[in-house]
C-alpha cells in the first residue's frame, strides 16, 4: 500500500494509544494494580519458602516453572525449524 | 601490510579472551540465585564465545572446538534434564515439578531441596540456550552450506 | 496538565516506538526492512511491561537474606513483568532467527527481496 495511506493509519492509531495513556497509572506508583495482588507474596515468601534470595530466579523456575519450560522447549523447536529449512546436501 | 596488522591483533586477542568469556558464562549461570543471572544468561554468554571464534577467525576454528554433532546433542540435552528433573518427583507420588519431594533423594529438608531443584532445571535451560544460539548463528552465517565454507576455508 | 506529562511521559516513548515499528513493518517495501520493524514494534512492547513493575524508592528484586522475617514488599521492584518478559525477549529471538530462514529461502527462489517484485513474480 502506498506511504500516505500507511502513515494516516499509523497516527490515528497512535492518537488512540496516546489518549489511551491518561488512564494509565502512574509511573512508580507503589499501588497500582500490578503490585498488589500475587507479587507482594512472592517477595515476602521467597526466603521462606525457597532459599532463594534471588525473587527473579525463585519465580522463574519454582513458581512459574510450567511457563520456563515450555519456553524451553520454543527455543529447542525454533532451532530444529531452522536445521531443517536451511540446510542442504550436496 | 596494515590488514594483516589487524588480524595479528584481532587473532591474538580473540584467542586469550574465549577461555575469560566462558568461565564468565559460568560463574553467572552459577551465581544466579544471590545476584542477578540465571540459566538464560549465562547461557547466551556462552554461545558469545564461540560466536568471537567465527567472527575472529574462520568457520573451522570454531566447528574444531565445538563438533556438529555435540551441538545437536546439547540442544536436546537440556530439554531432557528439564523435563526429566520434573519427572522424577512422579517417583516419590508428588505432583509434576514439585521439588520438594527430591528431599527423598538428597539427604536435605524439604525447602532446601527446591534450591537444588531449581540450580538443576538451570543447568538444563543454559546448555540448551547456548547449544541453540550456535547452532541458529552457524545456519544463518552460511545459508545451509556448512561443507562449502569449511573448504573456502582451507584454501 | 504537568503532573500527567511528568507522571506518564514514558508510555508516550513506547507509544512512538510503537508507532515507528508500525510504519515500518506497512509501508516498506524490502522484506528485511518490514522485519526489522517487526522487531522494533516486539521491543517497545518488551519495554512498556518491565516500566510498569517499577516502583519509587524500590532496589532490585534480590531480597536481602539477613534481615529474614522481616521483608516488606514494598522495598523491592515487582519482579513479576522481569520473569514475563524473559520468555518473551527468547520467544522473539526464535521467531526472528526463524524469519531471517524464510527470508534466505524467499532469497534462493525469486533471486530477489523487494516485496513488489515477488508480488509479480507469483502471478505469473
Amino acid at each position: 500500500m502506498n506511504k500516505i495511506a500507511a502513515l494516516i493509519v499509523t497516527l490515528i492509531a497512535g492518537g488512540v494509544l496516546f489518549y489511551s495513556t491518561a488512564f494509565f497509572p502512574k509511573w512508580g506508583d507503589p499501588k497500582q494494580p500490578a503490585s498488589i495482588h500475587v507479587s507482594p507474596r512472592y517477595i515476602e515468601m521467597t526466603l521462606a519458602e525457597t532459599q532463594v534470595p534471588n525473587a527473579v530466579t525463585s519465580v522463574l523456575a519454582d513458581y512459574r516453572g510450567y511457563d520456563t519450560m515450555f519456553e524451553t522447549s520454543v527455543i529447542f523447536t525454533a532451532g530444529i525449524a531452522v536445521m531443517m529449512l536451511i540446510r542442504r546436501s550436496r | 601490510m596494515v590488514k594483516d596488522l589487524e588480524d595479528v591483533v584481532i587473532r591474538t586477542v580473540s584467542r586469550i579472551l574465549v577461555p575469560f568469556i566462558q568461565i564468565y558464562g559460568l560463574y553467572v549461570f552459577v551465581h544466579g540465585h544471590g545476584s542477578p543471572g540465571g540459566g538464560f544468561q549465562g547461557g547466551c554468554i556462552m554461545a558469545a564465545s564461540f560466536i568471537l571464534l567465527v567472527v575472529a577467525f574462520n568457520l573451522r576454528e570454531s566447528k574444531r572446538r565445538l563438533k556438529e554433532r555435540t551441538n545437536a546433542i546439547f540442544c536436546a540435552l537440556g530439554v531432557f534434564i528439564y523435563a526429566g528433573t520434573g519427572y522424577l518427583s512422579f517417583l516419590y507420588s508428588g505432583n509434576f515439578l514439585d521439588y520438594g519431594q527430591l528431599s527423598n533423594l538428597f539427604p536435605t529438608d524439604p525447602i532446601k531441596a527446591r534450591y537444588y531443584g531449581m540450580a538443576m532445571i538451570e543447568l538444563g535451560v543454559q546448555i540448551t540456550v547456548m547449544a541453540v544460539m550456535v547452532s541458529i548463528f552457524l545456519d544463518l552465517i552460511t545459508a545451509g552450506k556448512h561443507e562449502e565454507t569449511l573448504e573456502e576455508d582451507g584454501k | 496538565m504537568t503532573d500527567l506529562i511528568l507522571s506518564n511521559y514514558n508510555y508516550w516513548v513506547y507509544v512512538v516506538l510503537i508507532m515507528i515499528g508500525f510504519y515500518g513493518m506497512m509501508a516498506k517495501n524490502n522484506l528485511m526492512k518490514k522485519l526489522i520493524g517487526m522487531n522494533i514494534f516486539q521491543w517497545s512492547i518488551i519495554l512498556f511491561y518491565i516500566s510498569i513493575g517499577a516502583k519509587k524508592g524500590g532496589t532490585i528484586p534480590v531480597v536481602d537474606p539477613s534481615l529474614h522475617p522481616a521483608i516488606r514488599a514494598l522495598d523491592y521492584v515487582n519482579p513479576l513483568p522481569h520473569v514475563l518478559m524473559l520468555t518473551a525477549i527468547v520467544v522473539g529471538v526464535a521467531t526472528t532467527g526463524i524469519a531471517l530462514t524464510l527470508l534466505i529461502l524467499i532469497y534462493r527462489k525469486y533471486g530477489t527481496l523487494e516485496e513488489d517484485e515477488i508480488l509479480e513474480a507469483l502471478k505469473k
